[in-house]
């Protein structure tokens, strides 16, 4: 399946959810081609947004529109998307090869086209040659890569990321959003990654999108975020 | 003499103790003869009128373990006497060296078959039968031939002879019509055998859920269904042949202190006093004579025309062999 | 991470506790040996010995594949659907069979499989003449099924149930279908928990006695364990017993190793977070597939206790449970569950810590390593130790010392806390284990200790599986007749020994009545062991 180079735009409309006692309410729309920084305190509904958005949470009204296409009703697997979590993105008994190329395949039925893909895509994130490795004798960060590597077989248009760098030290942090920014300049696709790094938001995304409540408060270019001192939380996660 | 700590443990009131000056007869029997509808209280009070003395019964799983247990303690034991034992087990139990003469003449016992031993004295009797389900089977066999030779769709369940002691009846049985020919029988007999259980109980429950029409037990089984439950539906089939007996007995023990007191008993198990009990508690036989009579349900009762009775020496000697011979023809292919 | 202390009383813990264990089951065995047989019993290895045990490893491999190949697809569908209506009753019902004594539960079995039974009268209203019979091999491992297939499949879930939840996020955004999903996920979860779950269970079969002489048709069906009775309990030849019992020992050992089963399933168990939410299993075919398969698990282990409750039913329960019987022997049974039950709890923690105590050991090497592996087999390979040869050793030690009635309570309970072993430490290890990678360190670096630690650090997070290990053991305790068999005394009868008793005397309804009474307290128990705190089913997709 071969994709436009740019992403779809992806429109939230009045879409409600209800779990426990916590109420939902998206309105919005996550740009197209972009990578948006998705903030806001603990709780607020980032994660659940992402969960709508992938189809793990069905709304109770509203919709969810890719572009033109209207995806409300459709299971997880029929939706263009690729997720990145923070961990346990790699099945742990499997190896880098089979983790990657089931991106490709379900049932990893590879022609010899398709195993150089997956070669090459482990080559592109710096992991060449560790397709028999386990995920077990792995660091985090390469963890991390090889999940990159099967988002990029995939070539979905739509690349969903909950703190895909959380759990990594500073240093890999940086060197993991720059391949990040590289590989976003191949594919185009939209990009929205929860994040509680002020750097990550400014270093990589281009626009940001802010939740609380559960409910989109703000969703503004990187360099307009300045401007929304005036919202309390916003001035505290910029931290000024 | 029980302890404290068990009484704690088990937060249960035991049995009232001895009082000291009353001499305790300890006497060794099998659990059902103790239960509460069993013989054993009305035989503990009975006794207890005459004899100035506490009757404490200690019961294991069957006449079986009675012997095993019997084995395990030796001389340590504390029983006085034994009651429960059967003729088939008596010449096992005399080669432990731990009964006495019983030194009674025993003119009022009577049981079938004729046994009488200078060790044990019976006090209840009963044939094996092949008990059947009126309700499913119209047509008993009336002979053990009957039964080896019938349509193998009619199954019977029975007992297996290295774990039970009616398993071990059934085998004297076919061993006592057959002889030499008993293999053949048995693998005949094996086409209607729906299955051998462990015990009797596993086989009566097998016929009483419906399982099976047929199932080896005692001429007194009906009895219990007739007086107790108040139905003919489960009678026991006569054969032509006759039938193994089962004759229970009792005996003293070596290392009593109280061997006049087990005498006594003796002379009581033989008296009305004893055997008035045995019918409706025990649903067995009486081994000598009651004062009253027996309940209606007795009296149509099998009567078994012949009575098969091996030596119990014979027994001893041959009953490994003859297990082994059972155990090839039941498991051939 | 433990403190030095802490590190030793584990290891000096645990030695402690096998080494009772090994002393107990030793002397047992020397006393056996040391008396004088009435009797010599002949040769032990005659051709009959051979075919019981070719039978007893044929009977006890195919019941093992069986039950557990059954319980697969059973398990994937249960942890398919971790949300509907009823599951954790499904998952109590699981629990049941275990806790019931054998016997009651072969009638139940014959009640919907037997001649007369339920599956025969619908073979011939669908116009097949010819019933199926259940006796022979067919019915041992019809039987072994119903017993171990719920075992089994209680252990897969929970392993499926601790894998992480973005394995089925990523399932599902990857377009794994259900063939591949099974092939990358979820078979590499059970290999995991197989070996350990397929030793256990080839244990439980390869001891099997009573349902082998019930359902086995004849003594072509005949196991080691049923020689090993027959010789100690009719024939009373102890060096004989003696002899088959280490033949069962070594030679099911041997089996189980080659096989390499005796690999203790570290990573099973239950797990601490409710299940995930699963996204696949979403189309019309798999439900269809997972309601079927649930259903006829269920239908299948629901049939025969009902059977049983049924005619329990018919029993005069009220006065069955005022009678003064009845409250004794449940005061004994109760008193007898308990103390098995504590004594297996600590027994298992204190080989546990053991374990633990090794595994943090970074210099362990070789040594650390066997001790290690010895506390594990050791704790598992009691199963295959004859009750019977434990009780009448044990009998013979102490008939000197003291009146059995006495003896008795304090030996079946350690003989039931024995066999209850294997059990509480397969629920135990695993969180404890877990807990222990969790907090350790976290606990060192505080310096937190005693009985505050245990208090507000153990007990919020091992109260759960605790409970479900009480529970399976007492129920354990409560439907086993095999120890207290031996012992038979006016004042030591059990609720199981009541049941029997009763039957023995042809009082068959009193017996469905304890039967049904039996059944409710394992289900009670049940109940207790997967006790579930009302929680807020919400939170887990915010944040």
């Amino acid at each position: 399946m071969q994709q436009d180079k740019q992403g779809p735009d992806i429109h939230l409309r009045d879409v409600r959810l209800r779990l426990g006692e916590t109420r939902f309410h998206f309105v919005g729309t996550v740009q197209g081609g972009c990578i948006t920084a998705l903030i806001g305190p603990s709780g607020s509904g980032k994660s659940t947004l992402l969960n709508l958005i992938a189809g793990f949470d069905a709304p109770q009204s509203g919709k969810i529109v890719f572009g033109t296409e209207e995806v409300t009703k459709k299971h997880p697997s029929h939706r263009p998307v690729s997720l990145i979590f923070q961990d346990h993105n790699l099945f742990g008994h499997l190896d880098l090869f089979t983790n990657v190329g089931l991106g490709i395949h379900p049932s990893l039925k590879l022609s010899a086209e398709d195993r150089r893909q997956v070669s090459t895509a482990l080559a592109r994130v710096g992991l060449a040659g560790m397709e028999q490795r386990k995920p077990a004798t792995l660091s985090g960060g390469e963890k991390q890569r090889a999940a990159f590597a099967r988002a990029l077989v995939r070539h979905k248009p739509v690349l969903l990321m909950d703190e895909p760098f959380a759990a990594l030290d500073p240093g890999l942090r940086s060197d993991m959003a720059a391949l990040l920014v590289e590989l976003h300049r191949e594919t185009g696709s939209t990009v929205l990654m929860v994040t509680h790094d002020p750097d990550e938001v400014e270093r990589l995304s281009q626009r940001v999108m802010f939740v609380e409540g559960g409910r989109i408060m703000l969703e503004t270019s990187v360099s307009d975020l300045g401007e929304h001192r005036e919202i309390f939380a916003v001035g505290r996660f910029l931290r000024t | 003499m029980r302890r404290l700590t068990l009484s704690l443990l088990l937060a249960i009131n035991l049995a009232p103790a001895a009082m000291a000056q009353e001499k305790t007869l300890t006497i060794y029997t099998y659990e059902s003869f103790t239960a509460e509808w069993g013989p054993g209280p009305k035989v503990k009070e009975g006794f207890e009128k005459t004899c100035a003395c506490t009757v404490n019964f200690v019961s294991v799983a069957d006449g079986v373990a009675l012997l095993s247990r019997l084995k395990l303690e030796r001389e340590n034991t504390e029983a006085d006497l034994v009651l429960g034992l059967d003729t088939n087990l008596a010449a096992e139990a005399k080669a432990t060296g731990l009964f006495e003469a019983h030194g009674l003449t025993t003119p009022a016992v009577d049981v079938p078959g004729g046994y009488s031993d200078d060790v044990f004295i019976p006090y209840n009797y009963g044939h094996f039968a092949v008990v059947y389900d009126t309700q499913t089977m119209q047509n008993p066999p009336k002979s053990l031939t009957e039964l080896v030779e019938g349509d193998p769709a009619q199954k019977i369940a029975i007992q297996d002879p290295r774990t039970s002691t009616p398993g071990l009846g059934l085998l004297l049985w076919v061993k006592s019509v057959y002889r030499e020919d008993a293999p053949a029988a048995w693998e005949k007999l094996r086409q209607r055998v729906l299955t051998v259980t462990p015990g009797w109980s596993e086989a009566y429950g097998l016929f009483t859920k419906g399982e099976v029409p047929m199932v080896l037990s005692y001429t007194t089984s009906p009895a219990y269904h007739m007086v107790a439950e108040g139905t003919d539906r489960y009678q026991a089939a006569p054969f032509s042949e006759g039938h193994y007996i089962q004759i229970e007995i009792a005996g003293r023990v070596k290392t009593s202190e109280h061997k006049e007191l087990a005498q006594q008993f003796l002379v009581f198990m033989m008296s009305p006093a004893f055997q008035n009990i045995i019918p409706t508690t025990n649903w067995m036989m009486p081994a000598a004579a009651t004062s009253e009579p027996l309940p209606d349900a007795f009296s149509r009762l099998v009567k078994p025309q012949k009575t098969f009775l091996m030596d119990p020496k014979e027994v001893a000697a041959n009953r490994q062999a003859w297990i082994d011979e059972w155990l090839t023809a039941m498991s051939e292919r | 991470m433990l403190t030095v202390r802490e590190r030793w009383t584990g290891i000096g813990g645990s030695a402690v506790a096998l080494g009772a264990i090994l002393v107990f089951i030793a002397a047992a065995v020397l006393a056996l040996l040391l008396f004088q047989p009435a009797s010599s019993g002949g040769a032990i290895f005659t051709s009959y010995t051979w075919n019981v045990l070719r039978f007893t490893l044929l009977q006890a491999a195919l019941s093992t594949a069986l039950a557990t190949g059954l319980a697969i697809p059973v398990a994937l569908s249960l942890a398919r659907r971790p949300h509907f209506f009823g599951r954790i009753w499904i998952l109590r019902l699981m629990a049941l069979p275990m806790g019931l004594p054998v016997l009651v539960v072969s009638l139940g079995l014959i009640a919907v499989w037997g001649r007369q039974g339920i599956a025969n009268d619908l073979l011939l209203t669908l116009g097949l003449s010819e019933p199926i019979s259940i006796y022979g091999l067919s019915g041992i491992l019809l039987a072994h099924i119903f017993f171990n297939l719920p075992l089994a499949c209680r252990l897969m879930v929970a392993s499926l149930e601790r894998l992480p939840g973005e394995y089925w996020k990523l399932a599902a955004s990857l377009r794994l279908t259900p063939l591949s999903l099974f092939r990358f996920i979820e078979w590499p979860a059970l290999r995991q928990v197989l070996p350990g779950i397929a030793g256990l269970i080839f244990m439980l079969c390869a001891t099997s006695f009573t349902i082998v002489l019930v359902l086995g048709g004849g003594p072509a069906a005949t196991t080691l364990e049923v020689a090993i009775y027959q010789s100690l309990r009719f024939d009373f030849d102890p060096p004989r017993a003696i002899a088959l019992s280490l033949l069962q020992i070594a030679l099911t050992g041997l089996v189980l190793a080659l096989l390499g089963l005796v690999k203790r399933a570290e990573e099973n168990g239950t797990t601490l977070a409710a299940p995930s939410r699963r996204f696949d299993g979403w189309t019309g075919t798999a439900l269809v597939w997972d309601v079927v398969t649930i259903a006829m698990a269920v239908l299948f282990l629901l049939l025969p206790l009902l059977a049983v409750f049924m005619s329990g039913l018919r029993a005069d329960l009220g006065r069955l449970l005022t009678s003064s019987a009845f409250m004794q022997a449940a005061a004994t049974s109760a008193a007898i569950a308990v103390a098995s039950t504590l004594l297996a709890s600590f027994v298992s923690i204190c080989i546990i810590k053991g374990r633990l105590a090794v595994t943090d050991l970074r210099d362990a090497g070789k040594a650390g390593r066997t001790y290690r592996g010895l506390l594990g087999a050791s704790s598992s390979l009691v199963l295959l130790v004859p009750p019977v040869v434990l009780g009448t050793g044990w009998f013979l030690l102490l008939r000197p010392v003291g009146d059995v009635s006495c003896i008795a309570p304090f030996l079946v309970s350690i003989i039931n806390a024995l066999m209850a072993l294997p059990f509480v430490m397969r629920v135990l290890e695993p969180s404890m284990q877990t807990h222990h990678d969790r907090t350790s360190r976290l606990v060192a670096g505080l310096g937190i200790s005693g009985v505050w630690k245990l208090w507000h650090i153990d007990r919020p997070v091992l109260l759960k599986p605790a409970l479900l290990a009480l529970s399976f053991a007492m129920a354990l305790s409560l439907g086993d007749l095999g120890a207290v068999a031996l012992f038979g005394s006016n004042d030591f009868v059990t609720l199981p020994w009541l049941l029997y008793s009763r039957l023995s005397s042809y009082r068959t309804a009193d017996a469905d009545g304890l039967a049904l009474i039996l059944g409710v307290l394992c289900l009670l128990l049940t109940i207790a062991g997967t006790f579930e705190r009302p929680t807020e089913r919400s939170g887990h997709a915010a944040g």
